[in-house]
């Protein structure tokens, strides 16, 4: 469903993405991981059309849409949880599920949407999106924002950052859950391992480059030796 | 009693969202003179006898009544200076919408002064809605300056809403308030300039009284070449709590001023104010843009949901 074609790119004269070559298929379940700097996140920005590519070709559904903007992405089915997700003063967590689903939700429906993500709605749906709200309910709202979108392809990135209060397992919920409704594939930008245990396929990351693609067995050792800890750290880490 | 016409209720439903003759209490002013009047068993409003305005008595305990003092200006070449001065009995809690509309056609200039005091007495609680809005084809300018006097007895609370969005060419706000003992202020403040606009805001608060209170909000947006300066005062002048947050988004060439003061003259004064101009931060336009809207209505979602 998304091919991506000899994408470089590069930033302040730094190449920070090196010839990525990916496709990732209908209804799959894929994890991006890899070392801090290696460009993930930058990956992701390119796809949903906030980076432009240096170079190279970006296919959804075999349409070229490597210079498409945002909006007209995100309108092919294209979704993006964001890292640090945004604060609007004056926006309620109300309009914002109603912007991500396209129409006046009712309440019972975004009730559904946030009690996946462990948040009431009788005590959230009328929340101002700013600093009143911790990092990691507004990280919890990102996640209910594109599941209310329903997009053939959503990335998250970090989706598990800030959100120790709520249980991993409620996430991983959330998204097969997701995945099942949508029929769309899932890619989640991820250092977590119960994360990566769920995935279909395992995308390593390492300078800007595909190291390899395949399944946790074949992957995790790599990123472990990619890692650029010390051999003592890795030891008690992992 | 005179219908209203086309034009006129138009005007009212833009500041004082009524389609026709409001409920309970009210006084529509037109170009200058009172043109339709309705008191009630708890609330009598007498014009004044030495300068243009009236006097609005509210009985005390008086519970769930409104009163409507709305003014519509639409001829131009016209200065309208009025004082209204409400005195609010004990323990009343009522509901007051006022505002001023200008429509002006004319290539003169049209403007109104709105006085407005409030005198609240022991226990009493007011809701104050004020909006002000300005329309109209000819290059005459249009002008509110309005003044709001707010004087709180022991227990009293004031709520003021004060909205101006569109349409209005100048206009200086001023609020004095001077708050007694367990008394509480609260004002939101909305905004919105564009053009060649000039809007200046000037709020100066006393909290004189024991555990006196204040929350002052301002949100307000300026665009194109427009002038936005907001001042405030807030004294603490016993053991009290002041809280001023002035938020402005700048878009254009637009220009805002923001200068904050508080002044603790007592040390169990808790003063605090927070500013923050800026434009649309591009990571919020990105945001919903990835949601699927143009950057365009990502902008209008953005400036809609901050003056609400």
């Amino acid at each position: 469903m998304l091919e991506l074609q000899d994408i470089c790119f590069t930033k302040d004269g730094k190449q920070i993405l090196k010839h990525i070559n990916l496709k990732i298929d209908e209804q799959k379940f894929i994890a991006i991981t890899g070392p801090n700097g290696s460009g993930k996140s930058t990956l992701a920005k390119v796809i949903m059309g906030i980076f432009q590519p240096t170079s190279g070709k970006i296919l959804l559904e075999g349409k070229d849409i490597t210079h498409l903007s945002i909006t007209e992405r995100a309108r092919l089915g294209i979704g993006f949880a964001f890292q640090q997700p945004v604060r609007f003063k004056g926006l309620t967590v109300k309009d914002l599920l109603n912007i991500a689903s396209g129409e006046e939700l009712k309440f019972t429906q975004a009730c559904d949407y946030l009690s996946d993500v462990g948040l009431c709605a009788k005590e959230y749906i009328n929340r101002e999106i700013t600093a009143e709200l911790s990092g990691g309910e507004l990280k919890r709202i990102e996640i209910a924002m594109l599941a209310a979108k329903k997009s053939k392809l959503t990335i998250f990135d970090e989706p598990e950052a800030g959100i120790d209060l709520w249980s991993f397992q409620s996430l991983i919920h959330v998204f097969e859950k997701m995945h099942a409704e949508t029929q769309g594939s899932i890619v989640i930008i991820s250092h977590q391992e119960k994360i990566l245990n769920i995935a279909d396929e395992l995308i390593l990351l390492t300078d800007g480059q595909v190291e390899k693609i395949g399944s946790k067995e074949e992957v995790l050792p790599l990123l472990l030796s990619s890692s650029q800890v010390c051999s003592r750290l890795k030891k008690e880490d992992y | 009693m005179a219908e209203l016409n086309s034009m006129e209720k138009h005007m009212l439903k833009q500041i004082a969202d009524i389609e026709s003759v409001p409920m309970g209490a009210y006084n529509i002013r037109e170009n200058g003179k009172g043109i339709m009047r309705q008191t009630t068993a708890n609330i009598d409003i007498v014009t004044k006898q030495d300068k243009p305005g009236i006097d609005i008595h509210i009985k005390e305990n008086t519970k769930n009544e409104s009163i409507h003092i709305p003014v519509i200006l639409t001829e131009g070449g016209f200065n309208d200076i009025v004082y209204n001065d409400f005195y609010v009995g004990k323990n009343a809690d009522v509901v007051i919408v006022a505002g001023c509309g200008i429509h002006n056609s004319t290539c003169q200039t049209a403007e109104h002064d709105g006085i407005h005091a409030f005198y609240l007495e022991e226990g009493a609680h007011v809701k104050y809605i004020e909006k002000h809005y300005g329309e109209g084809d000819g290059s005459g300018k249009r002008i509110l300056n309005p003044e709001t006097i707010i004087h709180l007895k022991k227990g009293a609370t004031l709520e003021m809403e004060t909205v101006q969005i569109k349409g209005v060419d100048s206009t200086v706000r001023t609020t004095n308030a001077v708050l007694e003992d367990d008394t509480n202020l609260v004002i939101s403040e909305r905004i919105m300039t564009h053009g060649h606009q000039t809007a200046k805001t000037i709020f100066n608060v006393d909290l004189n009284g024991k555990n006196s209170s204040t929350h002052v909000a301002s949100r307000s947006i300026a665009k194109d070449n427009s002038t936005q300066e907001f001042i405030s005062n807030v004294n603490g002048n016993e053991e009290c709590f002041g809280h001023v947050e002035c938020d402005a988004i700048i878009m254009g060439h637009a220009k805002v001023i923001s200068t904050p003061k508080i002044v603790a003259n007592h040390i169990d004064a808790s003063l605090v104010h927070e500013a923050a101009i800026g434009k649309i931060a591009g990571e919020q336009l990105i945001k919903l843009m990835s949601l699927g809207l143009t950057e365009q209505e990502a902008e209008e979602q953005i400036i809609n949901g901050f003056l609400k």
